[in-house]
């Protein structure tokens, strides 16, 4: 089938392509929308989903899609944040890009906070927002906004594209851009007049960016003097973030580890990236850390960062964390490198192969002691909650990780659920857990959870995607469980309902002389199983951990669709131990304390 | 950029510790930096840049952009101040940039800096001959001048600007423009 470029002959004009035919076209013969051309680019990009929704400045690109049926599947969201967390969960679960497509204004803003999660956490999406036609900009248009504008310092780089013959092009540019160096957001603006606008199609193969260049090659001194750094240190330690994930170095990184026997600990985005039932895992560091993995941090004499970049929740107090260390920092992005805490030994670049190259530099140490110095700390301060029979929180993550062996795909919201997640579901593979840590969205969870749940269904993966999320969190994105519903998504959603906003009720109680104020949800909590029942997912509840077993049990026989499950848990629980923001890490609170000792 | 300028807190606390000393550089000293970067022609590449700083909340002082015989590159003359630690971080963030080409960081090289200076004073007749001596002495150029007032053109390095502005003070200056600094590296 090919298109005369001289009459510009539609296509719309033969009617719906067959789908056998579209696979033979040669693009470079055919004249097409813009819209036609933005489907064609994201097949031509590989994309195999999109999470939109439509609205009067996309209606056109709505149109073709019902006409063409590209090969990619779109998701009609209810929100289009949902969309964009969405689009989030499908990037991390899967290491692809996650795409968004939404109208102007009310559309674009609505995606705002998702692109700001997307920036602060690194994960590659692309965002195409609707415009008005380019003639009307700046003229306070109906539903215009300056989507680039507002979304300008989150995200990694945006686009408004002027003229159709740019379109393709800035598609190819968006998805690069999205997915190399340190992963980010991209943002397109699309007028509408573009989209109706025509021009020939032909998906470029390379993207030429002068601006945009891939980093230097590892001196290999620097190589060298990390792995004598690593020689000479007696408490080397191991600091694992996200970027080890981002850049698929897990396997890179536990190898080393264990060749080396040089404990890990990582942090909330590290989770994953070294199974945490090894021996050398000191599981997460930081505000919520373990105990023994803070110590371990302010006992080494080495610290080998790999893809973290020293955030607040992690160093608390910068003066005094790790005061006796010389830092290696391994990372991709310079901007990351000597910010906050001085790198002795700074390497630029992809983290896998860095790790690589430094395995057959270095040689096993012997950390024996160092590994048992840690042991004692392990034993001094173990995870622990109250064994009073009750339902608690970290119970209920338990169970739930004793009912997959911690094989699932973890999605949290942000709170006290978060960390407890984080401290006892134990992690032991990269990307089967995914939160909001940077921006701590409430209202993650959900949206993100169904776009990990499409993403594993994709790849063909039958890991269970399990969202826990606490009741605060869950309904401020909760319309999306129509969505997985009406996909049949075997979602299981755990509510962790303490019937207050619990992480602020914590510093509340802790740091405010317990003056909750506005935290108490009673008022104002729906009731989940009904809320469930009415998104068409199955809604299940329990008191006691008896009932949570029993409730488990029958979530993990329903394969067709969502099944929400409301675990009623205590509202005075607490997260341990505990950094005080802002306060030095080795002034760690490890249990419920008198109140009002930190005001 | 070397990278023992980038001191942070807990190094600096390290280093007095140690009893190392803590060389004038990698204190916190501030200076001011002259950064020349080499942007794609575009407004959208211009904001990011400027917006880079507001955002992350760095200064600048003076900023100037124009075009370059590659009429698809402009180029921004960004005038800024900090420690090192600030100043590589700015470096670090606007070479991150995507529109970004090259960045260079003037101030420890060998360069001419230039700004162009537009002054309007008052003048009455007992002022009027001490005023043009100013002007004289930095060599400036009178471009406008009515019953009231005198226009002078002035370029130089910023300094000089400052120095000629301040002699001004004296009289009743009615309005300064200047042009911002644009720098270039000697060879
Ligand atoms: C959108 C948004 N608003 C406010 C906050 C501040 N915040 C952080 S944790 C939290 C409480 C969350 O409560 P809930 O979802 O019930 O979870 P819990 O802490 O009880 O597990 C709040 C309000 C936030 N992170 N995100």
């Amino acid at each position: 089938m090919t298109y005369d470029t001289h009459t510009k002959v539609h296509p719309a004009a033969s009617g719906d392509a067959l789908p056998e035919e579209r696979t033979e076209i040669t693009p470079s013969t055919q004249i097409m929308s813009g819209a036609e051309i933005l489907l064609r680019s994201l097949e031509a990009e590989g994309v195999k989903i999109i999470f939109g929704h439509p609205g009067g400045a996309v209606i056109k690109v709505y149109d073709e899609m019902h006409r063409i049926k590209p090969e990619f599947q779109h998701i009609l969201v209810r929100h289009e944040q949902g969309g964009t967390h969405a689009a989030e969960g499908y990037a991390k679960a899967t290491g692809k890009v996650g795409t968004v497509l939404v109208t102007s204004g009310p559309g674009a803003t609505n995606t705002v906070t998702g692109i700001a999660d997307a920036y602060m956490d690194s994960v590659p999406i692309v965002v195409f927002t609707g415009q008005v036609p380019t003639a009307l900009i700046g003229n306070d248009a109906f539903q215009e906004c300056d989507a680039i504008g507002i979304t300008r310092s989150i995200t990694k780089h945006s686009y408004l594209v002027r003229d159709v013959n740019d379109l393709a092009r800035t598609v190819k540019e968006a998805y690069h851009i999205a997915q190399t160096g340190r992963p980010g957001p991209v943002l397109v603006d699309l007028p509408k007049d573009v989209l109706l606008a025509e021009a020939p199609f032909q998906y470029p193969k390379t993207v030429n960016m002068r601006g945009y260049t891939m980093l230097d090659p590892v001196l290999p001194e620097k190589l060298h003097r990390a792995a004598q750094m690593i020689g000479e240190s007696k408490r080397p330690l191991f600091y694992v973030g996200g970027g080890a994930i981002s850049r698929n170095a897990s396997q890179h990184l536990t190898d080393l580890a264990r060749y080396t026997r040089i404990p890990v600990t990582t942090t909330l985005h590290g989770l994953g990236a070294f199974p945490e039932d090894d021996d050398l895992s000191l599981r997460m560091l930081g505000m919520h850390g373990t105990w023994w993995a803070n110590q371990a941090v302010q006992h080494c004499d080495l610290l080998i960062a790999v893809g973290a970049r020293f955030d607040d929740r992690v160093t608390g107090k910068l003066d005094s964390w790790a005061p006796h260390a010389k830092v290696i920092h391994i990372e991709i992005d310079q901007s990351c490198i000597s910010k906050n805490i001085f790198a002795d030994c700074a390497i630029l670049g992809d983290v896998q192969d860095v790790l690589e190259s430094l395995k057959s530099l270095v040689q096993p140490i012997d950390t024996t002691e160092w590994l048992e110095e840690i042991e004692a700390w392990r034993q001094e301060c173990p995870l622990q909650y109250s064994n009073d029979g009750k339902l608690h929180a970290q119970g209920v993550i338990e169970q739930l990780r004793d009912q997959t062996d911690g094989d699932a795909v973890v999605i949290t919201d942000v709170g006290q659920h978060q960390m407890w997640s984080a401290q006892y579901f134990r992690f032991l593979h990269p990307r089967t857990h995914i939160t909001s840590g940077g921006l701590g969205t409430m209202g993650f969870g959900m949206p993100a959870a169904m776009g990990a749940a499409f993403g594993m269904r994709e790849i063909g993966s039958s890991r269970p995607v399990i969202c826990i999320s606490g009741d605060g969190g869950f309904v401020m994105n909760a319309q999306e469980m129509s969505v997985a519903a009406a996909h049949k998504l075997p979602l299981k959603l755990a509510v962790i309902n303490n019937r207050f906003l619990g992480m602020v009720r914590q510093w509340q109680e802790l740091f405010h002389r317990e003056r909750y104020s506005h935290t108490d949800l009673s008022d104002t909590n729906p009731d989940f199983v009904k809320l469930a029942e009415a998104h068409h997912c199955v809604g299940l509840r329990a008191t006691t951990p008896e009932e949570a077993q029993s409730i488990i049990e029958e979530a993990w026989k329903i394969n067709d669709r969502p099944v929400l499950m409301e675990f009623q848990v205590a509202k005075e629980e607490m997260v341990f131990p505990m950094v005080p923001a802002g306060a030095a890490t080795g002034d760690m609170i490890t249990d419920r304390i008198t109140p009002n000792s930190f005001v | 950029m070397s990278e023992n300028l980038i001191l942070t807190p807990q190094q600096i606390i390290r280093k007095k510790a140690a009893g190392e000393p803590i060389q004038p550089d990698d204190s916190e000293m501030i200076q001011s930096h002259t950064i020349a970067v080499l942007v794609e022609n575009s407004i959208g590449a211009f904001i990011r840049v400027v917006n880079m700083f507001s955002a992350r909340g760095f200064n600048i002082d003076s900023v100037t952009v124009g075009a370059t015989d590659d009429p698809t590159v402009s180029r921004m003359n960004i005038v800024t101040q900090g420690n090192g630690r600030i100043i590589s971080q700015v470096l670090r963030q606007l070479s991150r940039l995507v529109d970004t080409i090259e960045v260079i960081d003037l101030t420890d090289t060998d360069f001419v800096e230039r700004e162009l200076c537009l002054l309007k004073v008052c003048y009455t007749k007992d002022t009027r001959s001490e005023i043009l001596d100013v002007n004289d002495i930095f060599r400036g150029k009178v471009v406008d001048i009515t019953t009231k007032t005198m226009t002078f053109e002035l370029r130089g390095p910023s300094k000089k600007i400052d120095a000629f502005i301040k002699m001004m003070h004296a009289h009743e200056i009615v309005e300064v423009a200047r042009s911002g600094r644009v720098a270039m590296q000697r060879d």
